[in-house]
């Protein structure tokens, strides 16, 4: 297994969004198509679509209409955190665990239950404390530091 | 505590500088009313053991007016579980009353200047998970998750 097989992994829905909402939020002035999102991400055209129409309504982004219309960031970009954008897509608090299964209610199962609780709770506190203009800082510095 | 939440009158120009025992009380009556716990003893303790003393920082923040506004502490700390030795940073407390005009990161900046000065390159912290606020603000400045993680058990077992 390597390390990208062992990274935590977001739906694909959840992915489109985070692309989406940070690429906007990069310059809240600035308008985008869902074209050129999908293009520049290599996601499908119609599945961001989907995907932006939800973040418009939770009033994260919104649709301009007319020539050069497309996608605007609209939100607080210090205020909102990855978790806020991830939950609004999938349940994040029980990645590891998912739906009760077999053995669960046993010592064994609820020993390893404790475990799993714990990774959960790291991962939703780090998403909780990353807002979008936090992340947007980290790929900043990333790329000065590669430049 | 932090500079992203609240609002609050301007600062002026800030002063930050070594706290010296004279600012101990300000600081006290700041703690008290950020945690809500009178501590006179815990930062007679502080100051005795983190003020002026070489590797470790206690540093304060002045408004205009020469009133406290903030502090922060931290120190160099050496091979905890083979850790090299890097900065730590364990309190930070900013005015309520003026959040939003950087003093947690100036604060911050100041001791991180002082911290690599004694030749460190990296600078820790620990927080509660729930503590959305302070982690928030760390992260802000480009703090992530380090490679040590905090493990902890109830004494139970060994007391009495």
């Amino acid at each position: 297994m390597n390390s990208a097989d062992d990274a935590v992994r977001l739906q694909k829905a959840t992915r489109c969004a985070l692309f989406a909402v940070l690429e906007l939020a990069q310059d809240p002035a600035r308008q985008v198509s869902a074209a050129d999102i999908a293009e520049k991400y290599g996601i499908s055209t119609h599945h961001l679509a989907k995907v932006l129409r939800g973040l418009a309504r939770a009033g994260l982004v919104e649709s301009m209409r007319g020539a050069g219309g497309g996608y605007q960031f609209s939100g607080n970009a210090k205020r909102i955190t990855l978790y806020e954008v991830i939950c609004m897509f999938e349940d994040i608090g029980h990645r590891t665990r998912g739906r009760p299964e077999a053995g669960d209610d046993s010592e064994i199962g609820r020993a390893l239950g404790l475990v799993l609780n714990e990774i959960d709770e790291i991962a939703v506190s780090t998403l909780k404390s990353i807002t979008l203009t936090t992340l947007l800082g980290l790929m900043r510095r990333n790329v000065a530091n590669k430049n | 505590m932090p500079d992203i939440d609240g609002a609050g009158r301007e600062i002026g120009n800030l002063n930050i500088r070594e706290a010296e025992s004279v600012d101990i009380p300000a600081v006290i009556r700041l703690d008290t009313r950020i945690t809500g716990m009178i501590k006179p003893d815990y930062w007679a303790d502080m100051f005795e053991r983190y003020g002026m003393r070489p590797n470790r920082f206690f540093l304060v923040a002045k408004g205009e007016d020469d009133s406290l506004v903030g502090f922060i502490i931290g120190e160099v700390r050496t091979w905890e579980f083979g850790s090299a030795p890097s900065g730590w940073i364990f309190a930070l407390g900013v005015d309520p009353d003026v959040r939003l005009n950087r003093i947690g990161t100036r604060l911050f900046e100041a001791i991180c200047r002082r911290l690599a000065k004694t030749g460190v390159d990296t600078v820790r912290t620990m927080l509660a998970r729930e503590d959305e606020l302070n982690m928030s603000f760390f992260r802000s400045l480009g703090m992530m998750g380090g490679p040590f993680i905090q493990l902890e058990m109830p004494l139970d077992e060994f007391s009495g």
